[in-house]
């Protein structure tokens, strides 16, 4: 029954054998713009690609890259260094792009292209106005200072060995506070004075935006991160043009280049397709002879840019509730048979219930990075990740409901004839059923929030815009996604009042 | 198999119970021990103890509700043991204290279960003919939701709903413990104007001596699992087998006859 489900869904996403390049990017602007380019570039060749931007983490990206559901993706050489192969970072950038290809290449059979020509690193960064009251300047004058400044760190960072620990071991770096901050809110989070220090990437727009200062790294601690092409198994021994049309970059992007593109997107909120298209043609690699895309930012309001986006959104709301409406009917599927059969033995039910709870605790990103080499990307783990979210309230409910049932009127039944099934179907079942159903609607608005997640793992829905927003700081996007997705949850739970007010026995 | 059309004697005619050395143990706690009591065909035993001194559990013995470690229950010539439990509550009548209505489903529906259950196709007419039985207006009550109803009305319904399907024997565990004074002696009237009417054999639960004297044919007074005494209420008032019986007697003020 399930995998029938499944099957429907995916019968459609795995469609014949010559599939396009299957691009990918991480939820950064300067990730967006690369990935965007290598798309661009790649059509311009006649090839065909399909972009899955905004993957959740390093993890995912790799992981769906070593398996081939993805074909390429930008990365950088310290991480694939330090985040894949766990190694110690290395001392330049020559020896750094030396070890990952050779590694990769042996153990994945994975290809790094020959570099893009900028290094990106790890930058730490002050307000001006911290910078001078303090006479902070360089990461060695941090560590007078840090015992009285709260830091806002990357989660990435804050666990890498070439982040936060490598930090407080070469330098001694001690913060008074440290918060884990995603990466679209840690610039707000230091220009409002929430946090005090903020890891960001050398090539940032942002830093300019918020007009901060990167405290010099005096003892060259952080390794030079190159950013290159990172390519699949299949697409470097089956598709030698691709290879050829992605090597017509390598080299081409200097820092300063990297930075202004970063800049347009992050600060001017110029669309990445436009960006990346312009530095194309800067580049002389494609050649579009007239622009048919409206170009800056326009400074029309919310309602015109939804508006303008409709035809989007409204391909992204079906994907959002063909995820839940599908990953809503599986849990039912599973969770409701599953609290009945536990109803029979309650000794084994709070530990198997608390169990289900436990899938609840799993973070999302570690849910997915486990289930790409067994499903892939796309639709299919990004259902089976929010059907095991949705478990939890519809078995619990059942369970509770079913065997908290009118005691008095159970054991009536019993003693006046009922079978143990008669007075589960017409007894129990009916009185538990509002209770049921409110498990039910808890999930499924649960289910809408969570769905979201999908957009890490390149199965599309609102979450999309709302992770490409975060990371390209372009606030209308993200309510672009994430308005419907509020509004999504408003009709869902309505719809559901109704099924519960149907479902609700008379005479209650 | 047909527990009840072969076994316990036709729909007018109540089986004679008995109960021999009953047995029941629940982990350490000894429930029943050694309990034996009967009452005549078409008669009424009632079952008086404090809370604890085992008369609900011997009660539930009778439906098979509780499985006894050892002893006998006989209704008429059946031997409880041997029959099918769901089958034998069909044919056994059944009224819990607080009445034990399925909330969700009308009084009529109700009523009808048991005849369902055994795929009675009167169900309808028969349910109405209880509902009236119990002294209910069964066009005002038969769509009546169990919620809409007062305590008394609520047990009124229990009773037609455990008589509708005219068992042969009826088990009733504290059916008037939770009414007012006054409701439960109209209660009380009710059941006894029934009982005159039909032959069904009852087994009362009670903790009320008074109760038992009035609505009882004979009185098993228990105590700790064990029985004090078996006999018919006017035996039992007059010669108390047990000091514990005479200090009950005494307690609800029961005459008894000057020893001479």
């Amino acid at each position: 029954m399930l995998s029938a489900l499944f099957a429907l869904v995916l019968g459609a996403s795995q469609g014949g054998g010559d599939r396009p390049i299957v691009i990918a990017s991480k939820p950064f602007a300067e990730s967006y713009i690369l990935a965007e380019m290598f798309a661009q570039l790649l059509e311009a060749r006649g090839l065909r690609v399909d972009r899955r931007p905004g993957f959740g983490a390093t993890e995912l990206a790799f992981a769906a890259l070593r398996t081939g559901a993805v074909d390429v993706y930008p990365e950088y050489t310290g991480t694939g260094l330090t985040a894949i192969l766990h190694e110690k970072p290395a001392v330049s950038a020559a020896a750094a792009f030396q070890r990952v290809s050779v590694e990769f290449r042996s153990r994945y059979g994975i290809r790094w292209l020959p570099p893009l020509g900028f290094e990106n690193t790890y930058a730490i960064a002050v307000r001006r106005s911290t910078s001078d009251s303090l006479g902070l300047r360089t990461l060695s004058d941090l560590v007078k200072a840090a015992p009285h400044l709260r830091a806002g760190l990357t989660p990435d960072f804050i666990g890498r060995a070439d982040g936060l620990p490598g930090i407080q071991g070469a330098y001694g770096i001690r913060f008074a506070d440290v918060r884990a901050l995603g990466p679209a809110i840690k610039y707000q989070a230091l220009a409002a004075s929430q946090v005090d220090v903020i890891d960001g990437y050398s090539t940032d727009g942002l830093i300019v935006r918020y007009d901060l200062v990167v405290l010099t790294d005096d003892k060259h601690f952080f390794p030079p991160y190159e950013a290159a092409a990172v390519v699949s198994r299949r697409l470097a021994t089956e598709n030698p043009r691709a290879i050829a049309a992605l090597g017509e970059l390598s080299g081409r992007l200097d820092p300063s280049a990297m930075r202004a593109l970063n800049k347009r997107v992050e600060v001017d909120g110029v669309p990445v397709t436009v960006v990346a298209r312009d530095a194309l043609r800067a580049l002389s690699l494609i050649d579009v002879a007239r622009q048919t895309v409206a170009d800056e930012r326009s400074s029309t309001g919310l309602v015109s840019y939804l508006a303008s986006q409709r035809a989007t959104l409204a391909r992204l709301t079906a994907r959002h509730v063909e995820l839940v409406v599908l990953s809503l009917v599986a849990a039912i599927l599973i969770a409701l048979p599953l609290g009945l059969l536990l109803e029979r033995s309650a000794r084994r039910a709070e530990a198997v219930i608390r169990g289900v709870g436990l899938l609840q605790t799993l973070p999302g990103i570690a849910l997915l990075a486990f289930m790409i080499p067994l499903l892939g990307i796309g639709v299919r783990p990004a259902l089976v990740a929010l059907v095991l979210y949705s478990l939890y309230p519809i078995v619990r409910n059942t369970f509770t409901g079913v065997r908290d049932a009118d005691p008095a009127a159970v054991s009536a039944a019993r003693a006046l004839g009922m079978t143990d099934a008669q007075i589960l179907r017409e007894v129990r079942l009916p009185l538990a059923a509002p209770v049921i159903m409110a498990g039910i609607r808890t999930a499924a608005v649960i289910d809408v929030g969570t769905a979201t997640l999908a957009a890490f793992i390149g199965a599309g829905g609102l979450g999309e815009p709302i992770v490409a927003g975060l990371a390209l700081s372009d606030t209308r996007m993200v309510l672009s996604g994430a308005i419907p997705a509020a509004l999504l949850a408003l009709v869902v739970d309505g719809a559901l009042a109704l099924v519960e007010r149907w479902t609700r026995p008379g005479g209650l | 198999m047909a527990a009840g059309d072969s076994a316990m004697g036709g729909a007018t005619t109540g089986a004679a119970l008995s109960a021999k050395d009953i047995h029941k143990q629940f982990g350490d706690v000894v429930a029943l021990d050694g309990v034996t009591v009967d009452a005549e065909s078409g008669g009424c035993l009632a079952l008086v103890g404090e809370s604890g001194s085992g008369k609900t559990t011997l009660l539930r013995c009778f439906n098979r509700l509780v499985e006894p470690d050892r002893g006998e229950i006989r209704l008429g010539d059946t031997d409880v043991a041997s029959a099918d439990p769901v089958m034998l509550r069909r044919h056994i009548g059944y009224v819990p204290q607080d009445g034990g209505l399925l909330p969700h489903w009308r009084v009529a529906r109700n009523v009808e279960l048991v005849l369902r259950l055994r795929g009675d196709r009167d169900a309808p007419e028969r349910a109405r003919r209880a509902l009236v039985l119990v002294g209910l207006d069964a066009d005002k009550f038969a769509h009546r939701w169990p919620r809409e109803l007062s305590g008394g009305q609520r047990q009124r319904v229990a009773l037609a709903r455990a008589l509708a399907a005219e068992p042969t024997v009826l088990l009733l565990d504290e059916p008037f413990g939770a009414l007012d004074a006054i409701t439960r002696s109209e209660l009380q009237d009710a059941f006894a104007a029934l009982r005159a009417r039909l032959s069904t054999s009852c087994v009362l639960v009670t903790h009320d001596l008074h109760e038992a004297m009035l609505l009882a044919t004979r009185i098993a007074v228990m105590r700790a699992g064990r029985v004090e005494q078996c006999s018919a209420p006017a035996a039992l008032a007059s010669n108390p087998a047990t000091p514990y019986v005479r200090m009950l007697l005494q307690r609800a003020r029961i005459e008894q006859p000057v020893a001479t």
